[in-house]
């Protein structure tokens, strides 16, 4: 069996490429789409570690966090959507109305 | 032996998807990673016993959202390029610099520390607590859980309500 080290490492990494990208992107979108990344990463770990631990706890959590990411999604999708329809753009460097 | 062949190759996969996402200049393609992100992992919860949660990731992640992600892509135009310029001075030196000490440190972690990543990990898995069959997984969501499923169900009514109001907000006052 794969030690559970080899996993935590792989959710590392993908939560680290999903940060990076979180702070290098403009685009909204793909800005959201490195947040369903993190989460991914965050929900393969809760995976591992259940496993580890021989509980069934961490797939129960999972489950949760796919229900509240799904919610996320088509509020922050709408929010998008909602933006481009007033200033028909979807970078963030133009969205600076509440910068002081 | 199987596991470690499964791990490397969708492994591997997930984290080529992942690269694809934050480097490609098109945000088809960037979907397009994900997919295959979303997939990967999904090979990897089958891996380790957790079917339900790899059906419904299939299912609502890389079905629902990933659909939706591109109608999203659809209705807003891929053909905007991102602006070379950043607005706060230094931002990708800082970030490269951030993201080689986190790598950094969690090597030395790994490598040198004493560390574990889950302290009371064992090393043999016992298939009638860890399967995540149907059966398994509903038991403790509909009794120690069920509160929180119950909210769920709340908070998934009131995300839809939101968006149907997001998205009629700009119609009523032109």
């Amino acid at each position: 069996m794969v030690p559970v080290d080899w996993y935590m490492g792989l959710a590392a990494a993908l939560f680290l490429i999903g940060a990076l990208g979180m702070l290098l992107r403009r685009n909204a979108l793909v800005m959201f789409m490195c947040i369903e990344l993190m989460l991914n990463a965050v929900n393969l770990t809760l995976i591992s570690a259940g496993r580890a631990m021989n509980d069934l706890t961490g797939q129960v959590a999972v489950f949760f966090i796919l229900v509240v990411a799904a919610a996320e999604v088509v509020v922050g999708l709408a929010i998008i959507v909602a933006i481009f329809r007033r200033r028909s753009t979807a970078s963030v460097d133009e969205l600076s109305e509440l910068r002081g | 032996m199987a596991e470690a062949i499964l791990f490397v190759i969708a492994g591997l996969a997930a984290l080529a998807g992942a690269v694809t996402v934050v480097v490609a200049r098109n945000p088809v393609y960037s979907a397009v990673g994900l997919l295959g992100t979303l997939f990967s992992v999904a090979v990897l919860y089958v891996v380790q016993l957790a079917h339900l949660v790899a059906a419904v990731q299939v299912i609502v992640y890389a079905g629902a959202v990933m659909t939706l992600f591109l109608f999203v892509i659809m209705l807003i135009g891929v053909d905007k390029e991102e602006r070379g310029v950043e607005s706060l001075p230094r931002q990708r030196v800082w970030v490269g610099v951030l993201a080689g000490g986190i790598i950094l440190f969690a090597a030395g972690a790994t490598l040198f520390g004493d560390f574990e990543w889950v302290p009371a990990a064992s090393d043999t898995v016992l298939e009638a607590s860890s399967n995540g069959t149907i059966q398994a997984i509903a038991e403790p969501l509909f009794t120690e859980w069920v509160l929180a499923f119950e909210a769920t169900a709340l908070l998934l009514t009131i995300a839809a309500a939101g968006a149907v109001v997001l998205a009629q907000f700009k119609r009523r006052r032109s």
